[in-house]
């Protein structure tokens, strides 16, 4: 009997059950609090047809950039994308579909998603090419758009530090859409740089509750930079 | 003179208030943290996720785990919180931010602002911007006056997929400082030496002229 104890000791248990076709939701911003590992597993298992729904795409070599490599990207939901050659190639030949949404409609969208509700009304794209074909009600005089929320067959999560339980305390920057994408797999995985025991984190510091967590691995991080600026 | 970029971010920074929690977009933008006056305290949110960011790290201060919007590598100040994204949009949605500055390839005379999409280019993504005109209250738009082949970027109908509809009352060129009420555009102010006849030559859109256009003081 494990009870609460979601650990797993090898990133082929941590994705086993990803298939062809699934929707994989990913945290991060750029390459900042990425899941580099739960990555590099999907790379290794040649997982094809992938509905990836993630802020940015990395960069080419390394981050969401390297599923390019072997074509295993169906479609991208994000923000922003095109940091990669390979992207932009991808995309230009058709073999690659982008449903481009607004960065705070992406992070509720995964909220939503993870807390039940199904759609939600945003003054956010009225107007604009995303706007286009979308329900549009007008509250208090003002128009607002539907948007429909997003849940994953798999959501993966780079967290700083986990109990056995799965709760999660991100780092810095490095939380940005963790959290939410933690709430919206229907099967979600978090790596992290140290697994603790009960009782070592303080309950109030808990950004992602273990509820929402099926499987928790430790890894090690590259942590690439994207932009190093520095100061005199 | 047409405006420098730093004068133009001088311009901006003098919309800026004592208490103004402030997002800044790339570009631009981004130099108005340079000029905020001493008297005067400002909290800056990246939408990544940070309110209080700080200047750019020491070298010994490089942290993978804290950047901004832009991706580049920061620091907090005393008093930052650090969140979710759903946070940090709710915040900007939610019309908690009190200034935002961006800047735009087309503003019209309704309000529109297009700033994120090119047909027949490359199609990188919107980011944040939709949520940010479409949340905030107070914007003002920095951008110059027309473009390389002196197109004016101020019109009666933006040609360009817009960012948001509706949402622009006030522009910083590198020219003149406008408002946009009533469907057109108003002349407050003229950069230091620049005629009305010029901006009006420049201006594509339907503009108001009151009968004296001070200077901008910079």
């Amino acid at each position: 009997m494990s009870g609460f104890n979601k650990v797993v000791n090898s990133y082929e248990e941590a994705m086993a059950g990803l298939s062809n076709g699934m929707t994989v939701i990913a945290g991060g911003f750029g390459l900042c609090g990425i899941p580099e590992g739960c990555i590099a597993q999907i790379k290794k298992m040649g997982t094809k047809d992938l509905t990836i729904v993630s802020n940015n795409c990395g960069i080419d070599g390394f981050g969401l950039g390297i599923l390019l490599e072997d074509r295993q990207i169906k479609k991208m939901v994000s923000s922003y994308v095109g940091e990669n050659k390979l992207f932009e190639e991808q995309l230009l030949a058709g073999e690659l579909e982008v449903e481009l949404t607004p960065q705070g409609t992406l992070a509720e969208k995964m909220r939503a998603g993870g807390a039940g509700i199904p759609a939600f009304f945003t003054a956010t794209g009225y107007g604009t090419p995303v706007g286009e074909g979308k329900e549009v009600r007008e509250f208090d005089g003002r128009p607002y758009i539907m948007e429909e929320s997003i849940t994953g067959d798999y959501a993966i999560v780079k967290g700083w530090k986990a109990d056995i339980y799965g709760n999660v305390i991100y780092r810095h920057t490095a939380q940005n859409f963790n959290p939410l994408a933690a709430t919206a797999g229907k099967i979600t995985i978090v790596e992290v740089e140290e697994i603790v025991q009960p009782g070592e984190l303080d309950p109030s510091q808990i950004h992602t509750p273990g509820i929402y967590v099926n499987r928790v691995i430790q890894g090690n991080f590259e942590k690439r930079i994207e932009q190093r600026t520095v100061r005199a | 003179m047409a405006l420098s970029r730093e004068q133009l971010a001088m311009r901006v920074a003098q919309e800026l208030q004592d208490g103004y929690y402030v997002n800044l977009g790339i570009g631009i933008p981004t130099l108005v943290a340079n000029y905020v006056p001493s008297d005067m305290e400002v909290m800056l949110q990246s939408e990544n996720g940070l309110l209080g960011m700080g200047p750019f790290p020491t070298e010994d201060e490089v942290d993978a785990d804290m950047i901004n919007a832009g991706k580049q590598t920061v620091t907090t100040i005393s008093g930052a919180s650090i969140f979710s994204s759903a946070e940090s949009f709710a915040m900007i949605r939610g019309g908690h931010v009190d200034l935002t500055v961006l800047g735009a390839f087309e503003v019209d005379v309704s309000g529109n602002i297009a700033s994120w999409m090119i047909p027949g280019k490359l199609i990188k993504g919107m980011g944040g911007a939709m949520d940010l005109v479409a949340g905030a209250d107070n914007i003002i738009v920095t951008m110059t006056h027309a473009d390389k082949h002196g197109n004016s970027k101020l019109l009666d109908q933006c040609t360009l997929p817009l960012t948001g509809a509706g949402c622009i009352k006030k522009v910083v060129t590198d020219l003149a400082y406008l408002e946009i009420e009533d469907g057109q555009f108003i002349l407050k102010e003229r950069a230091p030496g620049v005629s009305v006849e010029e901006i009006v030559s420049k201006t594509g859109g339907k503009m108001l002229v009151p009968d004296h256009v001070p200077e901008m003081k910079i």
